[in-house]
C-alpha cells in the first residue's frame, strides 16, 4: 500500500466516524466503543480489500464480509454508504421505524449486507458456509468475518474454529476486534480470553497481530493470509475500543450508549467534522 | 401390515433430490447412520458436511450455505435441532428466510429406550412460534417422500418432523402432497380427529373403533401445521367436535394451533391427545405410546367424550 492510499483510507475512515457518530446520535440509542474500534478494519475491507461492485451487490462472486459483532452494524453501514451502495442521508434513519438500516445487520433489508447477525457466536459459522459454497462451486471469494473479542465466549464460535480448520478453509480471513472491552466491564475480569494466539493456533488456524488502527499493518496480515494454503486465517486486531473519540476511547460505558446531542458535537468537533457537512 | 420408517424414506428421498438438483447440501452431526442422511454421503460425498457434534454451528453453517443460493438439508435428532439450536434456527436461519430445510428426525417419545432426554415433545411447539418457518410433519412413508420434493421447492425453511420407528403405510404412490394442505381420510358427521404424524394411522384406526359404536368421525392428515389449513378447520367443526391427536405435548403443538384457529374463525368442542404436560421415559416405543395414552383407543375414548359435551350443551 502506498502513501496515497494510506492517506485515503484514513480520510474515510474519519468521514466514517463521523457519521456513526451522528447517525447514533440522531438514532439516540447504539453501541459507538465497538463500531469505532472496527471502522479501520472495515474502511480497509471495503475500500481496499474487498472485490465488491455497489452495483451489483449479490454478485455470486463477489467477496463477502460477516459481522459477527452484529452490534458494530453503524460502522458497516458507513462503510456501505462511503462506498456507494446507498446514499449517506439514510445514515440518519439508522434503528428507527421502517429503516433498512435495522439495529443489527439484515440480509433482507439492506443490499451489501451479506448475512444478518446480532446475536453474537454465530457469524463465523455463517462465513465458514459461505466459504464451503466457494469451495464446492470452484469460486475464488474469500470471506471475511469480524469477531468480538468478548463474543470469543460463545461455545458455538469456538465449533466454528474447528469447522473452519477441518475443512481447511484458507478462503476465510476472521478479524479479532481485541479492544478489551465488554458490556459489563474488561473482558480479563468478565471471562478471560487467555492468550488468544495460542488457542486460535491450537485450533489449526494461521494466525496474525496486527495494530487495528494500522492500514499498512492490516494490509500486510491480509496479503499474508490470502497466501495461506489451507488453513483459515485469523487477524488479532489491536484496538481501542471508542477509537477516534478521545473521551469514548478505552471506556466500558461507550459500548451501548449514544452520545447526546452536546457530545455528538464535541466529538465531532475533535474528529475534524461538524454536524452539518461531514 | 406393511411398515417403513419416515427417516428411512428421507434419506432416500434425499439421494433422489441428490441426482436432480445440483444444489442440494446435506448436513449432519455425528448422527448420519441413524437420521439415514449417510446415503447421501455416500452417493455425494463432496455435497456432504460432517459436522461433528456441533448442532449450533451445523445450523449456522447451513445458513451460510443458504446464503450461496444452496438449498441445504440438515439432520440431526429433533432435541438437538430444535432444541440445542433454537436460536440459531432462529436468527440465523428464519429471520433472513433462508432455504434451511431441518429435517429432524426421533422425535417424540417413540425414541424408546434412550428415554426422556432424547424424545423431544416440544419441538413443534417451538419451531411453529417463529415467524418464516414452515412445519411439517408426515404420516407415513410416502407423505415424507411427496413433501420432501414439495419442501425442497419451496422458498424458505422448513422443520420436518421424522420419527425412529417404522409406521404404516397410509398414502399409495399417487398421493398429491401440498404445503398447506389437510388431507381429509374418511367423511363424518358426528367429530372430526386431526391428527398428525404417527397419530394418524391411530386416528383412522379410532374412527373404525367408533363406527362400530354407530358413530361417523371425520379424520384429517393435518401433515402441514404451519401455515394451517383452515378451511379443513372450518369443515371439521361443522361436526362441533374435533379432538387433536399428536406425539407431541398437548401444549403448542397441533392441538394449540387447530385450538387457536378454531376460536378464532369455527368453534367447536375440543379435546386434546397427546402429552400432558410431561416428559417421556425409557421403554419400547410401543410401551410408550401405551404408557402415554397415544393409542386408537384413547382417541376413540376421548371422541365419545366430546361428543357427549357437545350433546349436552
Ligand atoms: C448471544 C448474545 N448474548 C448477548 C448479547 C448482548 N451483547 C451485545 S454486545 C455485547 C458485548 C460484546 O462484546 P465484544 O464482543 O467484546 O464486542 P465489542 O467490544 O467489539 O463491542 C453483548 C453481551 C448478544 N448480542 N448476543
Ligand atoms: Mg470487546
Amino acid at each position: 500500500m502506498d502513501t496515497k492510499k494510506y492517506e485515503e483510507l484514513q480520510e474515510i475512515a474519519r468521514q466514517s466516524r463521523a457519521w456513526i457518530i451522528r447517525a447514533l446520535a440522531e438514532a439516540n440509542s447504539g453501541h459507538p466503543g465497538g463500531s469505532l474500534s472496527a471502522t479501520d478494519i472495515l474502511t480497509y475491507l471495503y475500500f481496499q480489500a474487498m472485490n465488491i461492485n455497489p452495483d451489483n451487490p449479490s454478485d455470486p462472486k463477489r467477496d463477502r464480509f460477516v459481522l459477527c459483532k452484529g452490534h458494530g452494524a453503524p460502522a458497516l453501514y458507513t462503510s456501505l454508504a462511503l462506498r456507494g451502495y446507498f446514499p449517506k442521508d439514510e445514515l440518519l434513519t439508522l434503528r428507527k421505524l421502517g429503516s433498512r438500516l435495522q439495529g443489527h445487520p439484515d440480509t433482507r433489508k439492506l443490499p451489501g449486507i451479506d448475512a444478518s447477525t446480532g446475536s453474537l457466536g454465530q457469524g463465523l459459522s455463517i462465513a465458514n458456509g459461505m466459504a464451503l459454497a466457494g469451495k464446492l462451486d470452484d469460486q475464488s471469494y474469500t470471506v471475511y468475518a469480524l469477531l468480538g473479542d468478548g463474543e470469543t465466549q460463545e461455545g458455538q464460535v469456538w465449533e466454528a474454529l474447528m469447522t473452519a480448520s477441518h475443512y481447511q478453509l484458507n478462503n476465510v480471513i476472521a478479524f479479532l476486534d481485541y479492544n478489551h472491552l465488554q458490556i459489563d466491564g474488561r473482558i480479563e475480569e468478565v471471562k478471560s480470553g487467555g492468550n488468544f494466539a495460542s488457542r486460535f493456533r491450537s485450533f489449526g488456524w494461521h494466525v496474525l497481530e496486527v495494530n487495528g488502527h494500522d492500514f499498512y499493518a492490516i494490509d500486510e496480515a491480509v496479503i499474508a493470509a490470502k497466501q495461506e494454503k489451507y488453513a483459515p486465517s485469523m487477524i488479532i486486531a489491536h484496538t481501542i475500543k471508542g477509537k477516534g473519540v478521545p473521551f469514548m476511547e478505552g471506556k466500558a460505558k461507550w459500548h451501548g450508549k449514544a452520545p447526546n446531542k452536546e457530545e455528538a458535537l464535541e466529538a465531532l468537533k475533535l474528529l475534524g467534522a461538524s454536524w452539518e457537512e461531514i | 401390515m406393511l411398515k417403513k420408517a419416515t427417516r428411512d424414506a428421507y434419506g432416500e428421498t434425499l439421494v433422489e433430490l441428490g441426482h436432480l438438483y445440483d444444489n442440494v447440501i446435506v448436513l449432519d452431526a455425528d448422527l448420519s447412520k441413524s437420521t439415514k442422511t449417510e446415503l447421501f454421503a455416500k452417493e455425494f460425498p463432496e455435497r456432504f458436511f460432517q459436522m461433528g457434534i456441533a448442532e449450533q454451528d451445523m445450523l449456522a453453517t447451513a445458513a451460510g450455505l443458504a446464503l450461496c443460493d444452496k438449498v441445504c438439508f440438515v439432520s440431526t435428532f429433533a432435541i438437538f435441532a430444535a432444541g440445542r439450536a433454537f436460536e440459531q434456527i432462529r436468527n440465523s436461519i428464519a429471520y433472513p428466510k433462508l432455504n434451511v430445510k431441518i429435517c429432524a428426525t426421533h422425535a417424540g417419545v417413540t425414541v424408546g429406550e434412550d428415554g426422556g432426554s432424547h424424545q423431544a415433545i416440544e419441538d413443534i411447539a417451538l419451531m411453529r412460534a417463529i415467524p418464516n418457518m414452515t412445519v411439517i410433519v408426515p404420516a407415513d412413508a410416502i407423505e415424507t417422500a411427496k413433501a420432501l420434493h414439495a419442501i425442497y421447492k419451496h422458498e424458505g425453511p422448513v422443520y420436518f418432523r421424522l420419527g425412529r420407528p417404522a409406521v404404516p403405510f397410509i398414502y399409495n404412490d399417487d398421493f398429491e402432497f401440498k404445503i398447506g394442505k389437510a388431507n381429509k381420510l374418511r367423511e363424518g358427521t358426528d367429530a372430526a380427529i386431526i391428527a398428525t404424524g404417527i397419530m394418524v394411522a391411530c386416528a383412522i384406526d379410532a374412527a373404525k373403533i367408533l363406527a362400530d359404536k354407530g358413530l361417523n368421525v371425520q379424520v384429517w392428515d393435518m401433515a402441514t401445521i404451519k401455515p394451517l389449513d383452515l378451511e379443513a378447520i372450518k369443515e371439521a367443526a361443522k361436526t362441533g367436535a374435533i379432538v387433536t391427536a399428536e406425539e407431541h405435548s398437548v401444549i403448542g403443538g397441533l392441538g394449540s394451533a387447530v385450538a387457536e384457529a378454531s376460536a378464532e374463525y369455527a368453534p367447536a368442542f375440543m379435546s386434546f391427545v397427546g402429552l400432558k404436560d410431561c416428559f417421556g421415559q425409557s421403554g419400547t416405543p410401543e410401551e410408550l405410546l401405551e404408557a402415554y395414552n397415544l393409542t386408537a383407543d384413547n382417541i376413540a375414548k376421548t371422541v365419545l367424550e366430546v361428543v357427549d359435551k357437545k350433546s349436552s350443551s
